[in-house]
């Protein structure tokens, strides 16, 4: 991407273009209108997201409760040392880790298969993409509740197709195990799309020259796949990968629809315990620790993702 | 994947030996790929299809076992029960579908008021740290809802903003900002700062130029980042939530999801709203189709 930047600013060019007096208020008011223009959005973000979180630290290490009321007592890193030893914590951060790797994972391949296919197609490419992408444009709470409905048990859809084709019924989202199965499901049949429009963006960037040098040296489909295709989309495929692990890790809603994290605890996630901490068990001080734990995970994981996208832009 | 395994093992030094012959033909591949792209589409399109369906069937054919896929008498009672209530006036859910336009469509409107200039300022001007500034502006995006709304919670206490639109505006007006200047910031990388330095020679100042020049070619790019900001709003959940409560103030979401809370579930009313609800946001994709993988990606990803 080319930079128009420093050709506005460029002293030299300023100079060499104006009479130096209207060159010179004019910088001048270049900073102002700069800071007039980003200022407002940059408070706004200060206020609503910077501020909410100096706050959450702040009563990360008091214990603080919301509906007691009543001044925060200061407790140092208590807070912190309670959630990092808890066995509940550990047991939410492994469910966490199945989900978030199971359906990244089914997610990537599945998407970047429709995509591949797709891109080898030559007439309805345009039609076939919009078809698959509307499971991604619709609500979570939607998507949430409807799965929730075909995986009823006793009436849902789900249940009376595996019984037309001679096969028992599974309680999906009554049974531990299964209910975490049907959370993966539900959220790779929500998210392939997005993958999978990455990986069809990467896909068709891909020179065609490539391929017809290849094909003049008979490399045979699968050594194309491997030498050119692969690495060409790899990098952007990657961006698209830990944008959806960073949400998946922030996943709330469907969790809160699909299960409420039952039965059980076996399908709660760190941020559905973070909510019960804060809401239901009004620990704030604890769920505000458990919360900045949460966000220097995102953080992490932002700053790996930034530096890949950074990579990405430079090359 | 459609690459079969024998040619993968057997041509390693492709060009030096004679082609292996393949077990399929051209024809007989694609045939294949096609089959195999039908079966992924139905897979991908049978929940959403089921759910127009079930938004059509009367209760007895909705709890239908086995699920009955032909053959039901069609009704449109849901969708009348959506925006009429029981009273015969409004319902509850047509009053969420409203709030759910006024929030998305001021807050949308604020992100946009607030972004696109400093979306501009920051691809014109060589701001200090720009860089950083924004990936600071976009990882404020990237925060755990649930984790940012205690604090939000406790803020809107204080000042009274729990349970107002004002108070979800603001907060998706903060959450659209971020996508707003990163997604922006590319439309207006695309406009040569040439028009603009000319412009000025003629005598122009700056914000003139921005405005008189720079800004009508940008509308496009505004409309499809308005219309993603929209979406995002309108599908949210976590704040609306846990900020509201009150019938009068509650958007959709919620409202929808409320709906499963009692003992027996109307399912046909809630798949009728859920038609109603993801239909705009199905248009409206439709519309910014060119721009899905930068909006989707929060702007941070161009093709």
């Amino acid at each position: 991407m080319s930079d128009p930047v420093p050709l506005t600013t460029d002293p030299g060019q300023v100079a060499s273009a104006t009479p130096p007096a209207p060159g010179r208020s004019r910088r001048l008011s270049d900073r102002g209108l700069a800071v007039a223009f980003i200022s407002p959005a940059l408070l706004l973000l200060l206020a609503m997201s910077v501020f909410p979180l100096l706050w959450a630290l702040y009563l990360s290490f008091t214990d603080y409760s919301a509906t007691r009321g009543g001044p925060a007592r200061f407790v140092g890193f208590g807070n912190y040392t309670a959630i990092l030893t808890s066995a509940q914590v550990h047991q939410r951060a492994l469910t966490t880790l199945i989900y978030v790797v199971g359906a990244v994972t089914l997610q990537t391949v599945l998407g970047f298969a429709i995509a591949y296919l797709i891109s080898r197609r030559t007439h309805g490419r345009g039609v076939l993409t919009t078809l698959f992408l509307v499971p991604m444009m619709l609500s979570p709470v939607v998507v949430g509740l409807f799965w929730r409905f075909m995986l009823d048990a006793q009436f849902g859809v789900i249940n009376s197709l595996l019984g037309s084709i001679g096969l028992g019924q599974v309680e999906w989202l009554t049974r531990q195990r299964t209910a975490l199965i049907s959370l993966i499901v539900v959220d790779t049949w929500q998210w392939t799309p997005f993958i999978m429009l990455i990986a069809l963006a990467g896909l068709t960037a891909v020179p065609k020259y490539l391929y017809e040098a290849a094909s003049i040296d008979r490399a045979s489909e699968w050594f194309r796949f491997r030498t050119i295709t692969l690495p060409l989309v790899w990098p952007l495929l990657l961006i698209a990968v830990l944008f959806r692990a960073i949400e998946a890790f922030r996943l709330f809603d469907l969790v809160y629809i699909l299960t409420n994290g039952g039965p059980g605890v076996s399908t709660e996630t760190l941020s559905f315990h973070v909510y019960k901490v804060a809401f239901l068990g009004f620990n704030t001080g604890t769920a505000s620790a458990y919360g900045i734990l949460m966000v220097l995970v995102v953080i992490v994981l932002t700053q790996l993702y930034l530096r890949y996208l950074n990579k990405l832009k430079e090359g | 994947m459609a690459v079969s395994v024998d040619e993968a093992v057997s041509t390693v030094p492709a060009r030096d030996r004679p082609r292996p012959t393949r077990r399929l033909g051209g024809r007989g591949r694609s045939l294949v790929e096609v089959a195999l792209l039908t079966v992924l589409a139905v897979l991908m399109l049978f929940p959403v299809l089921w759910m127009i369906e079930t938004s059509i069937k009367e209760n007895r054919d909705v709890y239908a076992v086995p699920a009955e896929f032909f053959g039901f008498t069609v009704t449109m009672e849901h969708f009348k029960d959506v925006f009429v209530g029981p009273d015969g006036g409004r319902s509850a859910l047509s009053v969420a579908f409203l709030n759910s336009a006024v929030v998305a469509g001021v807050s949308t409107l604020l992100a946009t008021v607030l972004g696109v200039p400093a979306a501009w300022a920051y691809s014109r001007f060589a701001v200090k740290a720009r860089k950083d500034q924004l990936f600071f502006i976009l990882s404020t995006r990237f925060m755990p809802p649930v984790v940012v709304v205690i604090p939000i919670f406790l803020m809107y206490r204080q000042v009274g903003l729990i349970d107002s639109k004002l108070g979800l505006i603001l907060i998706y007006t903060a959450f659209n900002v971020p996508f707003t200047i990163w997604m922006m910031k590319g439309f207006v990388d695309e406009v040569p700062a040439e028009y603009e330095d000319a412009a000025m020679l003629d005598g122009y100042t700056r914000l003139q130029a921005f405005r008189r020049f720079t800004l009508p070619l940008l509308v496009p790019g505004i409309a499809a980042t308005a219309v993603f900001a929209l979406i995002f709003s309108w599908n949210e959940f976590v704040f609306a939530i846990f900020l509201t409560s009150s019938d009068s103030v509650r958007t959709a979401p919620p409202a929808i999801a409320g709906l499963i809370g009692g003992t027996t579930t109307d399912w046909g009313l809630v798949a009728a709203a859920s038609v109603v609800f993801a239909l705009p946001v199905l248009v409206f994709a439709y519309l910014v189709r060119k721009h899905l993988v930068a909006g989707v990606t929060l702007g941070a990803v161009r093709r």
